[in-house]
């Protein structure tokens, strides 16, 4: 018994998750639940898989916690570099690309898929899924992770272009807290990230301010009474 | 031609107690296990201090291999790491980033920072992909303020308030959730990680004996060593285990070794002061 629960602890912690990636007119919003779990334990019930890698361009990680910190990491040093040597913010399709470049290279020892998204003066704002294998696709909206799989006929029916921030971050969090309640291996809160012109806004929804769904009951008797009875601040990122 | 009273040793590993090993597994001897702390270790960071708790038991499969062992490591004199997983594992790693660390001290003249000692593992334990089997809990206090870490053996990491790893984890999780609040005082924080640790000695078979506390202030870090003991020793009588009387000398025969070792002279050059 004992060895099963070292097992789990210690097993590569990987990220259930949900992750979403939406342009609307003007920019872009990234949103993501928060669980990372190690076998059937939560070992971080409120991670931020919203990682940035320039003032203007971030990520959204999912699959081995392990393999997408690094890519990140490694992401975040080349941008850097070339942010130097260009003289000017780098573009979200550099990013995306350098994400590629080691997600196809070394698809064969990762196991990560990963979203980038962010604004340039470019082509404004901009959305690329990297999959499993080290594709690059440019879309208007991506969906990645375990939860995404019941979020594929939503986004069909509810997705629709030049959308206005408010309805593109409703969108977001509706969505997530959908593949919420039905992917067990998502949970927690529900982050966001807006990224325009103007620069970059962070947005958390704590688990009791989500809308129920089918057959879902409000929380009695929650933990969370007891964080804010003691402290009217939610936990800062 | 040189002669030699010592061998030299073999270039590469001797494979020369492989048969015999396997002869043994063949008979049923079970080859000895990796020590394991199997162990309950934790984090939490309070108002300006950060507090960092461990058990003291270290097992070989079943077996206590040590009942008092050492899980909080030094990495810097303001950052320390408790470590659950294979021991041996755990020590190199904390050393090796330990020494990394010092020599950067060196260089940069500058207190060593939370963030640096957690790349620095991070990096060594993605390197070999979950092999080095240390599951760590790093925490400190350096000039932007305290800082708490949980680095898995993958090499992924979770920057959290109260943080718990090893077999007794899930043990001590219900008691962080059920009681931990923001702005802990110190003391308040080192009774929950207390209770947390003994929630984890006393219900996980794999952590047990004492408690280790270490308290991480701004400019101070107190290490309290079996800050409780729980699980004394217990003797039938009161008085303990003593010998009634003394051992008798009966006999004394001293044999210097020079009478039954021949010392050579090996030829060559002899050793530079």
């Amino acid at each position: 018994m004992d060895r099963d629960a070292t097992a789990d602890v210690n097993a590569p912690h990987s990220m259930g998750t949900t992750i979403i990636g939406v342009t609307y007119n003007g920019g872009v919003i990234l949103g993501a639940d928060s669980r990372t779990s190690t076998g059937l334990y939560v070992a971080n019930r409120a991670s931020d898989k919203i990682t940035q890698l320039t003032d203007n361009v971030y990520i959204c990680r999912s699959g081995s916690a392990a393999d997408s910190q690094i890519v990140s990491d490694y992401v975040r040093y080349f941008l850097h570099q070339h942010t130097i040597q260009l003289g000017q913010p780098a573009t979200v399709k550099v990013a995306a690309n350098l994400v590629r470049l080691l997600a196809y290279n070394n698809k064969n020892m990762l196991q990560t898929g990963i979203i980038v998204g962010g604004w340039d003066k470019y082509e404004g704002g901009k959305i690329y899924g990297i999959p499993l294998g080290g594709t690059i696709l440019e879309q208007p909206f991506a969906i990645g992770g375990s939860g995404s799989s019941y979020l594929y006929g939503f986004f069909d029916q509810a997705w629709k272009e030049g959308m206005t921030k408010e309805e593109a971050e409703q969108l977001v969090v509706k969505a997530v807290s959908l593949a919420i309640a039905r992917d067990g291996a998502s949970g927690g809160v529900v982050r966001t990230v807006t990224i325009n012109s103007e620069g970059v806004t962070r947005n958390f929804y704590p688990g009791d301010q989500l809308p129920l769904w089918h057959d879902e009951v409000e929380a009695h008797n929650s933990l969370l009474d007891i964080l804010n009875a003691s402290n009217p601040e939610p936990m800062s990122t | 031609m040189l002669t030699e009273t010592s061998d030299v040793p073999k270039v590469g590993f001797s494979f020369d107690l492989c048969s015999r090993n396997n002869m043994l597994t063949k008979k049923g001897l079970k080859p000895p296990g990796y020590l394991k702390t199997g162990t309950t270790i934790v984090g939490v960071v309070c108002k300006n201090c950060v507090v960092l708790g461990a058990d003291t038991r270290a097992t070989a499969g079943s077996i206590v291999a040590d009942k008092n062992c050492e899980k909080i490591h030094n990495m810097a004199p303001n950052i320390l790491c408790c470590g659950a997983g294979t021991a041996a594992d755990t020590e190199a790693v904390t050393d090796n980033i330990s020494s990394q660390l010092k020599l950067h001290r060196y260089h940069t003249g500058r207190e060593s920072r939370v963030v640096t000692a957690l790349t620095l593992l991070k990096s060594h334990l993605f390197r070999y992909q979950g092999h080095v089997s240390a599951a760590l809990v790093l925490g400190g206090v350096d000039v932007t303020g305290p800082h708490l870490h949980t680095i898995y053996p993958h090499g992924s990491t979770d920057t959290l308030p109260f943080a718990t790893m090893g077999s007794g984890s899930l043990a001590a999780m219900a008691i962080f959730e059920s009681e931990y609040r923001e702005g802990l005082t110190r003391d308040e924080g080192v009774n929950l990680v207390t209770k947390a640790i003994c929630s984890g000695i006393f219900n996980d078979l794999g952590s047990g004996s004492n408690v280790d506390i270490c308290v991480i202030e701004k400019g101070k870090t107190e290490y309290l060593r079996n800050h409780l003991t729980p699980n004394p020793r217990t003797y039938i009588s009161s008085k303990g285990y003593t010998f009634s009387k003394k051992t008798e000398v009966l006999h004394t025969k001293i044999t210097p070794l020079k009478e039954l070792v021949d010392v050579v002279q090996v030829g060559g050059d002899a050793m530079e002061e």
